[in-house]
């Protein structure tokens, strides 16, 4: 059978990380994959080393639009680690509830694209609608919907005023009941259950193999959690836990999502209503010679920056890498022998960057076009419409 | 294994690669190793012992090219941090990415930012930089200035 190639790519203004993939065919079934990166490579750690200590914060705080907070996380964690120091304990919770809080809407997020390019935008409207609502709140804690600019070497910049909890919490407990319906209605939906059991497996194997991160790890049954394994902050006093599935394909992932998303609502309520008093910011004078490791638990898997000073006010290597860096190459083990219509769901499933499954389009090897991104997406939708059919539902 | 366990055994497998050994923190170890023990320390930390591997980072010091590997223990909560240091005229170092798959991609990084040689490296492409960037040009490095002075809106991108 012929092959045909289907590049999907690379660039979108939206996306945080533009890839290009590279799909050979065989009539339906995808036989081989390649990925490159690097079209919109800022040179966030050159640039790092001209800026203080301090701005640098900000820079990597715009590296990714949607989990804003985890690489100044990451980062002020790795300036504190060459002292090494400890943040007073009211800036440790503060940074846990941003932490959460952002963890929440990214998986909220998440549901509701995938629901999209399945074809199920019902699922995409309540979602992205209890995703406004943790906007709204971190709006409250922060002053920002995102880019929350609350980090700081030694402690958070910013405090959470009393007055403001009672409604804070009153607006998460309202999502909870709509959270649990939506929980419910996805995981017994048969419909979904053809669509995307089985499909696109990681094999335990293989995640370890690529070192996998955060919840594509956890669906495979690789019980990997840096706020477990390394705790930090406050997460090794609370009780919560650790969303572990077994078998390693698309549904898992997306179960992992949700029920860890109960675990976020459970974390930051606690922390909310024991907040303790006291300084949020240790004030850093100086930063000594010396080299310092943060990694944090990103909504996507751990964060990882690695910091190295000389004794003067900017860093003189600055390290950084995104969860999605060692996700993406899992599509090697995951893609090959799957369909097309299948391909923009299992792409999704890492929770990169979406844009670029919107910009796939497939051509023969005459160069004639066959499909372009609309079309990929409304042959996936067709696909859950006739099992819908299939299974008598409407 | 506990932690002290671990050194230990390292400490007697690969003594005569291990040039010297740092403890930081409870949770940090550096180490330092002979180029050439990469591939074999590597592959025993991530398969025998069962780390993760984070990541490696490459600097250009005033010693030469160096390369950290960062592993995790995640039953030990520790990092090992193997440190190696690189001739700047001549920098090659085996490939860790022949063996594990996870390390593949951050060596073709390093690759092209740093100008390391990876040898034996599977798929040895560029990952980042785009493919009009001039061999020989390595922007991680101290000495690297601006090749290209026409304003990023007049390049016709």
């Amino acid at each position: 059978m012929g092959r045909s190639v289907i590049p999907i790519g690379p660039y979108h203004p939206l996306q945080e990380e533009p890839e290009f993939f590279t799909l050979t065919v065989e009539g339906e079934r995808i036989v081989e994959v390649d990925v490159r990166i690097g079209y919109n490579h800022r040179g966030i750690e050159k640039l790092s080393e001209t800026k203080s200590f301090d701005n640098s914060t900000f820079v990597v705080e715009r590296i990714c639009g949607i989990c804003s907070t985890s690489h100044p996380f990451a980062y002020v964690r790795a300036v504190e680690d060459i002292f090494p120091m400890e943040v007073p304990l009211r800036a440790q919770y503060i940074r846990t509830i941003i932490a959460e809080g952002e963890r929440i809407h990214s998986h909220l997020l998440w549901l509701g694209l995938a629901g999209h390019f399945l074809g199920y935008n019902t699922v995409y409207m309540w979602a992205w609608k209890l995703r406004e609502e943790i906007l709204d709140v971190m709006e409250i804690l922060s002053g920002n919907r995102n880019n929350y600019a609350m980090f700081t070497p030694g402690g958070v910049r910013r405090d959470i005023k009393p007055e403001d909890i009672p409604g804070v919490l009153a607006k998460v407990d309202s999502i909870v009941p709509t959270l649990e319906m939506l929980r419910d209605a996805v995981l017994d939906d048969p419909v979904l259950h053809a669509r995307l059991k089985g499909v696109g497996i990681l094999s335990r194997k293989d995640a370890i193999e690529f070192s996998a991160l955060g919840p594509t790890s956890r669906a495979s049954g690789v019980a990997r959690d840096v706020r477990k394994d390394s705790p930090y902050e406050v997460y090794d006093q609370l009780k919560w836990d650790m969303i572990v599935t077994q078998n390693g394909d698309v549904f898992d992932k997306a179960v992992v999502r949700i029920l860890e998303t109960f675990e976020s609502i459970k974390i930051l309520k606690h922390c909310l209503n024991n907040l303790p008093e006291g300084p949020i910011n240790a004030g850093i004078e100086s930063i000594p010679p010396g080299e310092g490791i943060g990694h944090i638990e990103a909504p996507r898997g751990e964060t990882f920056h690695y910091v190295r000073s000389d004794g003067t006010n900017r860093a003189i290597r600055h390290k950084v890498r995104a969860p999605t860096f060692m996700n993406l190459p899992t599509y090697k083990a995951t893609i090959v022998g799957e369909t097309i219509s299948d391909a923009t769901i299992i792409l999704a499933s890492i929770d990169p960057c979406y844009c670029c499954t919107e910009r796939m389009a497939v051509r023969n090897h005459r160069g004639r076009l066959l499909y372009d991104g609309e079309a990929l997406v409304a042959l996936s939708r067709a696909k859950t419409e006739s099992l819908k059919r299939r299974m008598g539902r409407k | 294994m506990t932690r002290d366990q671990v050194l230990r055994d390292l400490q007697n497998r690969f003594g005569d690669d291990i040039l010297d050994v740092f403890q930081k923190s409870p949770k940090r170890v550096y180490m330092g190793l002979k180029p050439r023990a990469i591939a074999w320390v590597g592959e025993y930390i991530f398969r025998e012992l069962g780390a993760r591997f984070n990541i490696a980072t490459g600097t250009d010091t005033p010693e030469g090219i160096e390369i950290l590997y960062h592993f995790t223990l995640e039953d030990l909560n520790l990092m090992l941090n193997l440190r190696v240091l690189l001739d700047r005229e001549n920098p090659v170092i085996p490939s860790l990415g022949k063996s594990i798959e996870a390390v593949n991609w951050i060596e073709r990084e390093l690759m092209e930012l740093l100008g390391i040689t990876f040898d034996g490296h599977p798929d040895p492409r560029r990952l980042l930089l785009p493919d009009n960037w001039p061999d020989g040009v390595f922007p991680l490095r101290q000495d690297y200035t601006e090749w290209d002075d026409t304003a990023i809106r007049t390049r016709g991108v």
